[in-house]
Order: C-alpha cells, then sequence, then structure tokens
C-alpha cells in the first residue's frame, strides 16, 4: 500500500495503528474524531483485533490499562473534553509504567466548548491533565502524512520507555484530505517481562499496579521514571527548520498553525523580511536546544498557536528569556489566517513587541 | 501555480463529493493537493463548503481564505465569500438557484445552469458534477484528462453504476457554452 492515496487525518491514524500492530482499540464517539472509531469498527474485526465503544471515555481508558497491562498494543482516541475525562486512567497509566497510545483530535474549550479546530489542550497534554509527577510524550503532526507516521512512531516510543505516547492533533488535521504513503512497517518486537501473561507455574506473579503506600519506595519509583523521561528528553525531540539559516525572526508553530505560517512566512520572504520558523514535531520533549540556539541568532520570537499563548511559557523557559516572545493566535475555534499571521511578523520586523 | 478552489453549497448537494474528485484527479495527475471539508452539526440542508488546493507547489495552509476559484451552489454562499476571490479569479455561479449577478467586474464569472441541466437529462442530483466540468473547461491548468480514473476513485464500489451518470454530467459542464 505504499502508493499514494488520499485520506482524512483520523484515517491515516487508524490504518498506522493498525500497521503498527494495534489490536485493540477502546473508545467513546465525539467530534472530531469519530472517523478513528469508524475506521477501527470497520477494520478491527476483520484482522481478528478488538473493537469496543465503551460505555463511556473513563471506561474505554481503563480498558486501554487493562491490555497495555497484558503487555499489548492498544489506542484510544477522543477530544479534549473527552481526553479529560480520560485523565485519570493517563495518570494511572503511568504510575504503573504501562506504554499505552492515545490520540486528542482537539476542539474548542474550555468545557463542552465547541466543535470547531483548536490548540488549547498544551498545557494538558505537556504538563499532564492528571495527577502526579508524570510525562507523556507528546506528538504534533502538521500532515495527514505525519498523523500516520506518528501515529507508528508513538507505538513505537510508548513500547521502549514504557509510558504513554499522545497524538495532540486538530479538527483541520483529524478531518482534512491530503496523499499519503502507508507502507509496511518493521514493527520492534520489545521485551516486556514486567507484562501480566499469566506466570504458567514458572515464574513469580508480575503485578501491575500504581497505588505504593510506603514513601520510600513510592519516592524510588518517581525517581526512577523521571530518569526514564531524561533519556527521552535526550533522545527523542523532534523538530522541522524551515528557512532559519538566515532568519532574524523565528516563527514558533506546531500542526495547523504551523501550516497558516509557513504561507504567511513565504509572502515575508518576498516582502524581503528574514523569518523562518522551528516547528516542534514533539511538545514534550520540547526542542528546547534549537530555540535556545536561535534566540543568539533571531531579534525575536512569535508564537502562533490556536489558544491563549499556552507555548510562550516553554519558548521563554527555552531561550531563557533571551529575546522577547510575542503571541499571534486565534481561539474558541477560530483559525488564524495567513494574513494575520504576515501582520504579525512585519510588526516584529518593525521592533513592535506587542 | 495554485489552484485555491472554495465549493460551498447547502449539505446534500455533493459540495465534499465535488471536491474529492477533483482532489483525486489532481493526485492522479502528480500535482500537490489537499482537502479539507466544512465540518459542523448541520446534517443535510445546513451549509457546507470545502477547500480544495491543487497545484504544483507544496500545499502550506488547506484552508481557502482567498479562492482563485469559487464555485457558488446557493445564494448564502455566494453573498459570504464572493469578496474573498482574488481580483482575475474564476467564480461559478449555479444560476438555476441564485438569480442574483456577481457584483465585481474583475472577476470572470461563469453562469451555468447546474441544476435544470442536471434536471432535464434526468440526474437531477449531479449539479455539482455539471459545475465541476465547467470548471475544469474554464481553469487554464485543468483538463478533461483522467476524469473517469478520478471518478473510480470517489464513487464508492456498491454505487459504480453512477459512473457512466458522473462522467455524463462532467461532460455536460465542459461542453456547456452560455
Amino acid at each position: 500500500m505504499s502508493e499514494k492515496v488520499l485520506m482524512k487525518g483520523n484515517e491515516a491514524i487508524a490504518e498506522a495503528a493498525i500497521l503498527a500492530g494495534c489490536r485493540h482499540y477502546f473508545g467513546y464517539p465525539i467530534t472530531p474524531q469519530t472517523e478513528i472509531a469508524a475506521y477501527m469498527a470497520k477494520k478491527m474485526p476483520k484482522i481478528g483485533g478488538c473493537f469496543l465503544q465503551a460505555e463511556s471515555e473513563i471506561a474505554a481508558i481503563n480498558m486501554v490499562y487493562g491490555v497495555a497491562g497484558a503487555g499489548k498494543r492498544v489506542m484510544t482516541s477522543s477530544s479534549s473534553p473527552g481526553i479529560s475525562l480520560k485523565s485519570e486512567g493517563l495518570s494511572y497509566l503511568a504510575g504503573s509504567d504501562l506504554p499505552a497510545f492515545v490520540v486528542n483530535v482537539q476542539r474548542g474549550g474550555p468545557g463542552l466548548g465547541g466543535i470547531q479546530p483548536s490548540q488549547s489542550d498544551y498545557f494538558q497534554a505537556t504538563k499532564g491533565g492528571g495527577h502526579g509527577d508524570y510525562k507523556m510524550i507528546v506528538l504534533a503532526p502538521a500532515s495527514v502524512q505525519e498523523m500516520a507516521s506518528l501515529t507508528v512512531k508513538g507505538f513505537d516510543l510508548a513500547d521502549k520507555y514504557r509510558m504513554t505516547a499522545m497524538i495532540l492533533a486538530d479538527g483541520t488535521m483529524g478531518q482534512m484530505m491530503e496523499p499519503v504513503s502507508l507502507s509496511a512497517v518493521d514493527v520492534k518486537d520489545y521485551d516486556k517481562p514486567w507484562a501480566v501473561t499469566g506466570t504458567k507455574m514458572q515464574r513469580k506473579h508480575n503485578i501491575v499496579n500504581s497505588l505504593s503506600l510506603v514513601p520510600e519506595e513510592l519516592e524510588q519509583l518517581n525517581f526512577a521514571r523521571f530518569e526514564r523521561y531524561k533519556e527521552v528528553e535526550a533522545n527523542e525531540v523532534m523538530y522541522e527548520e524551515y528557512l532559519m539559516d538566515d532568519a532574524e525572526l523565528c516563527v514558533v508553530a506546531f500542526g495547523i498553525a504551523a501550516r497558516v505560517s509557513k504561507n504567511a512566512i513565504n509572502e515575508a520572504r518576498k516582502a524581503g523580511v528574514k523569518v523562518g520558523m522551528i516547528r516542534p514535531i514533539t511538545l514534550w520533549p520540547f526542542p528546547k536546544a534549537p530555540l535556545l540556539a536561535a534566540a543568539d541568532r533571531v531579534r525575536q520570537f512569535i508564537s502562533v498557536e490556536l489558544n491563549m499563548g499556552q507555548m510562550v511559557e516553554d519558548i521563554e523557559l527555552a531561550i531563557r528569556c533571551k529575546k522577547p516572545v510575542t503571541l499571534c493566535n486565534r481561539v474558541g475555534g477560530m483559525i488564524p489566517d495567513p494574513q494575520q499571521v504576515l501582520e504579525a511578523i512585519l510588526n516584529a520586523d518593525k521592533g513592535g513587541n506587542a | 501555480m495554485m489552484n485555491q478552489i472554495l465549493i460551498a453549497g447547502f449539505g446534500g448537494q455533493g459540495v465534499l463529493f465535488a471536491g474529492k474528485f477533483l482532489a483525486n484527479k489532481g493526485l492522479i495527475e502528480d500535482k500537490q493537493v489537499s482537502w479539507l471539508p466544512s465540518y459542523g452539526p448541520e446534517m443535510r440542508g445546513g451549509t457546507a463548503n470545502c477547500s480544495v488546493i491543487v497545484g504544483d507547489e507544496p500545499v502550506g495552509s488547506p484552508i481557502v481564505n482567498k479562492p482563485t476559484t469559487l464555485v457558488a451552489m446557493n445564494l448564502p454562499s455566494l453573498k459570504k465569500y464572493e469578496n474573498d476571490v482574488v481580483p482575475g479569479g474564476l467564480i461559478l455561479v449555479d444560476s438555476s438557484l441564485i438569480a442574483e449577478k456577481v457584483d465585481r467586474d474583475d472577476v470572470r464569472v461563469c453562469y451555468v445552469p447546474a441544476t435544470r441541466l442536471a434536471n432535464d437529462a434526468g440526474f437531477s442530483t449531479l449539479a455539482n458534477m455539471i459545475l465541476m466540468g465547467k470548471l475544469l473547461k474554464e481553469s487554464d491548468d485543468m483538463s478533461f484528462d483522467h476524469t473517469e480514473d478520478a471518478l473510480k476513485k470517489v464513487i464508492p464500489a456498491r454505487k459504480m453504476n453512477l459512473l457512466d451518470v458522473n462522467l455524463k454530467a462532467l461532460e455536460t459542464g465542459y461542453g456547456y457554452a452560455e
């Protein structure tokens, strides 16, 4: 299936998950990600997999917990309010060091909000929506091809580091169609000696649990977990640099905001403005090093987001506040048009900080 | 050359299908393409539109804010988007459903009575494809090539018996002269 086909982003995630060896999907419908569940409902029974529409989001994430504990590749998908419901489960998955794959195709919030595209779950995804000290690997696709490739990557990283990998997409990424080529995936088989697969009377029981009542032990579990997170930060950062070689201004944007920004950057370049972009592909781990390096070369950063500026904080931390960071945004399901981003770039070029 | 096409009308008129046809045709022709539907709580009878980009360069934003081509299948859509069309752009109007004229002299306008033509020919649901035929005719870098292959990609297998009427509708639009 390496021939290019037109597919919706949501469908590309579902097909890529199957190629990555996922045979268990649990979910509950919500716009704008329902095509993932619909695709799985059609496909899973034909390939000996399990599609189950749970009675609620909370049930679905706990089914994920169960399959993950058995050492099998498993996923769920939802949109913003549904991810809030799943957050308790995400914390338990982290507390039990289980690998899982979760998709959030964001919509405008807070609350029930609307159903149009948004990126306002940035904090929830990168700082942890559930309780406790934990991280998730957060992947931000900006094309249908990346919806597929980052899904495959997400399953691999989840297994490798025994943690949750989350795709943080938005309504446009889920709903749009673009050419995508889906080739067979070489699925790496990770040894999972911790999985609860039955002892066959040959080994001690494995216990998967997030309860740990001895503080000394719980502390060590947290320390050990964060040692693993350090490895992720050292090895798994992904980003794209666009026209950064001679850039004096740096746009930072992910997902649909990066797509819109590319148009604006191309227009600004035509007007002679030296502007480039750093597009985080992993939102956690955040591409701190390339941003810090850019801070010595550029005059200003412009964060383009579909939220009230949540990523601005991470940029400022990454660049240690060496340069001003301005915000260009729309919220509530609105998307900035290239003209708005262009104006933000031109304003920054004139030295405007607002 | 980047064709930024916006197709807009009521839900049920085949707006999204028409866009899928164009996108698949572009893919067959090795062009860069994207297709983005409006999505919302509306069902049949509500508003529907889709952004289709077909061109030689990689597609940046998949959202068509400034169409080079607007296909208007009802009056609200024409009113909403006619001023967004770039100067020198193209507007296709289903003149069976829209009595008003386009109030601009810096764009090219084609009035096609697509719904009446479709009714007369006995395929009343294919006004969308008649307009697509006209779009192929009027767009500089588009042709009638690969239409059948593109249709085969977008018509579901169980409805492939409708291939011929779709092709006929495209031919009707392609051959229509005002």
